[in-house]
This record gives structure tokens, sequence and C-alpha cells, in this order.
């Protein structure tokens, strides 16, 4: 009465793959979540001046991006030197900041149209003119609530 | 004797643990980038209706020059010494009617915290760090001052209860809660920060 096969000694029991499927499917849903697509790509230098008193940005959706700084390495010898506003994927003057704010907000929904928020992100060395003339656009489109995005850090290690 | 059929299976049994390995390799590491910075409101652009008019010495001004030196109060100051000339300043309580004030109630300084304007003027040339050195001064004087008076009220800091409150995660009870608390606190040092238009030419 053989109830039991006798394992034949030396061979290793193959070990069931069946649930690496998962393990690939969970791993691919993290990377999935986690990853923002970066929408656009800096033409302008953007070192962030320092401060403490920061608040967090939270919900992106209801951000609307304004970056300004020098033009990179590679644009400096088209557009020179003088700090510049990228809106989107591209150059801009000043003018068109007003057509730009109001372009993003009408792809917002409707609830969120009101709260938005725009996030200046600009390069310590700029000069306050040229973000006089932006805070004047968004006064004209009322967009009145800004973030002047930064570094958490010590506010005065901008001075050096 | 018989042949071994095919080549022997690969044994993957360890390949769950390495997978389970690097997603908590990742989960450690990988933080979902925020943004973080300094809030503000920009001034509608149609002028009040009626012209409001404020006593000079409710103003506080600040005013930065293209170099980066400070004139406040129509004396020149270090960056440094700003934080604390603006609490002094907003904290002065001159009538009295601020029960929780500490200020000297110095006459010629600011009537009350909800009178109290800041004002702050920059030249077309002045540096964009400068300028947020010193936002973030004005802003953190502003900050301290309703520090202590939710620790005195509510045994913590305000800037804690006004991030958990700002926070999408936290459950809407204690936001509830918290709104009440805030509002308190920014009502007793209302942020009155002006920006004039910047000067074109000096």
């Amino acid at each position: 009465m053989a109830k039991f096969a006798k394992k034949k000694d030396g061979d290793l029991p193959a070990v069931s793959t069946a649930s690496l499927p998962d393990i690939v499917f969970m791993l691919l849903f993290f990377f999935m979540t986690v990853t923002t697509m970066k929408d656009s790509s800096l033409l302008v230098q953007n070192t962030l001046p320092n401060a403490s008193e920061v608040k967090k940005l939270e919900k992106k959706d209801r951000v609307i991006y304004i970056y300004v700084g020098k033009p990179i390495k590679e644009y400096q010898k088209v557009f020179g030197t003088e700090p510049k506003i990228q809106l989107n994927d591209k150059f801009a003057d000043v003018g068109e900041v007003g057509a730009y704010i109001l372009a993003e907000r009408a792809k917002k929904p409707q609830e969120l149209q009101n709260v938005l928020t725009t996030a200046l992100k600009v390069d310590k060395d700029a000069n306050m003119g040229l973000i006089s003339d932006i805070k004047q656009e968004l006064r004209k489109v009322n967009a009145l609530k800004v973030n002047y995005t930064t570094y958490e850090g010590n506010a005065f290690n901008n001075l050096n | 004797m018989p042949r071994r059929k095919g080549a022997p299976e690969v044994n993957a049994g360890s390949m769950a643990d390495i997978a389970f390995l690097l997603l908590i390799f990742f989960l450690v590491t990988t933080t979902i980038e925020t943004d973080a910075g300094l809030d503000r409101m920009l001034p509608p652009i149609e002028p009040p209706d009626t012209d409001v008019i404020i006593k000079q010495k409710n103003i506080f001004t600040v005013n930065i020059n293209k170099n980066g030196q400070l004139l406040v109060e129509d004396q020149l100051m270090d960056i440094e010494d700003l934080r604390e000339a603006a609490k002094a300043f907003l904290d002065n309580n001159a009538d009295g009617t601020c029960t929780y004030c500490k200020g000297r109630k110095d006459p010629s300084s600011s009537d009350n915290p909800t009178k109290a304007i800041i004002s702050l003027k920059n030249d077309r040339e002045t540096k964009y760090s400068t300028y947020i050195t010193v936002q973030n001064e004005l802003v953190g004087a502003y900050n301290d001052l309703r520090n202590r008076e939710a620790q005195r009220l509510f045994g913590r800091d305000f800037t804690e209860m006004e991030a958990e409150y700002l926070n999408p995660e936290t459950p809407s009870s204690i936001r509830e809660d918290l709104k009440d608390k805030v509002k308190r606190i920014q009502d007793m040092f209302p942020q009155k920060l002006s920006e004039a238009e910047t000067s074109t030419a000096n």
C-alpha cells in the first residue's frame, strides 16, 4: 500500500512563479501613482531664494506656474542674459502674462477657477522691476493670490 | 541512463523578496515634491470707492533701494533688525484697546494691531532675493506675534495650526475646530501688508 509516493532524493521542487505578475503590477502601479509628469522643461535658470516662513503649496491642480530668470546657457546667445519670463514651454513678454493666466484659468474646472494660486518661481538674481510688472499684469486679470515659491531655509542666506 | 529534459528551471522563489525590497526602498526614498513659498495677496486693481484716511503713525514704511538697503520709518536699518522693529510696531497698542498686546504704548506708533499697516516699497532694481528676505521677515513678524497669542490661548503654535488646517489630509472634524481658532488668531493680528507700486527712478 503505497499511499504516499516516495519523493526522489536530490530533485528540487519547482517554485511557483505565479505571483510574479502580481508583484510586477504592484510595482508598476506604485510608480504610476508616484511619478509626476514634468510638463515643461526649464528654459531659464531657476535658483529660488530661501525663506523660513513658508507655506506648502497643496493641490497642484490649483496652481499656475510662472518662471522668471536668466535664460540658460544654450539660449543666452539668442535671448541674451537679461531675466526673461517663461510661460509653459516658451519665453514670453510681460504683456502675455495676463492672457496666459486667463487661458490657464479657462482650462481648469469651474469650481476651481476662483481658488487658483499663481506660483512665481523667480530666480534669486532677478530684479524687482520685472516682478512688479508681472504683479501688475496679475492684478489686471484679477489673479490676486500669489505664492513666491522659495526653498525652505534661512532667509539671510539670500543676501550673500 | 535517460537524458534530462530541457534546461533546468531557475529558482525564482526569491524574486518576490527582491521586488518587495525594491518597493520598500522606493517607498522610503521617494518624496512627492511639494513646492513651498510665501503666500501673498495682491491688492485688487480697482481702487476702493471711499478713500480711507490712515494716520501716518499707523503706517510702518519699509523702503528697499536698489542696493538692498532698508529705509524703515525714514531711518536706515539692517535687515536683521527688521523683524523686531515690525513686531514692536504691530504690538505697540498706543490707544490701549488691544488687551493682549505687550507693546510699549508709544503714542507716536501704531494705535492697535487691527489698524497697523506695513507698507513695503521697492525699487525696480532691487534684487528679488532681497525682496523675499524682507517679505519673509515681515511675514515672520506677524507669525511670531500670532504664535505668541496661539501659545497663550491654545498652547500650540499658530503656524502649526494653520498648516494642519490647510492640509487636505486633516479630517474635516479637526479642521472645523481649527478653522475658528485660526480665524480668531488671524483677527487678533490681521496681516495688512501693502505694497506700493515700485518707484521708477531714484
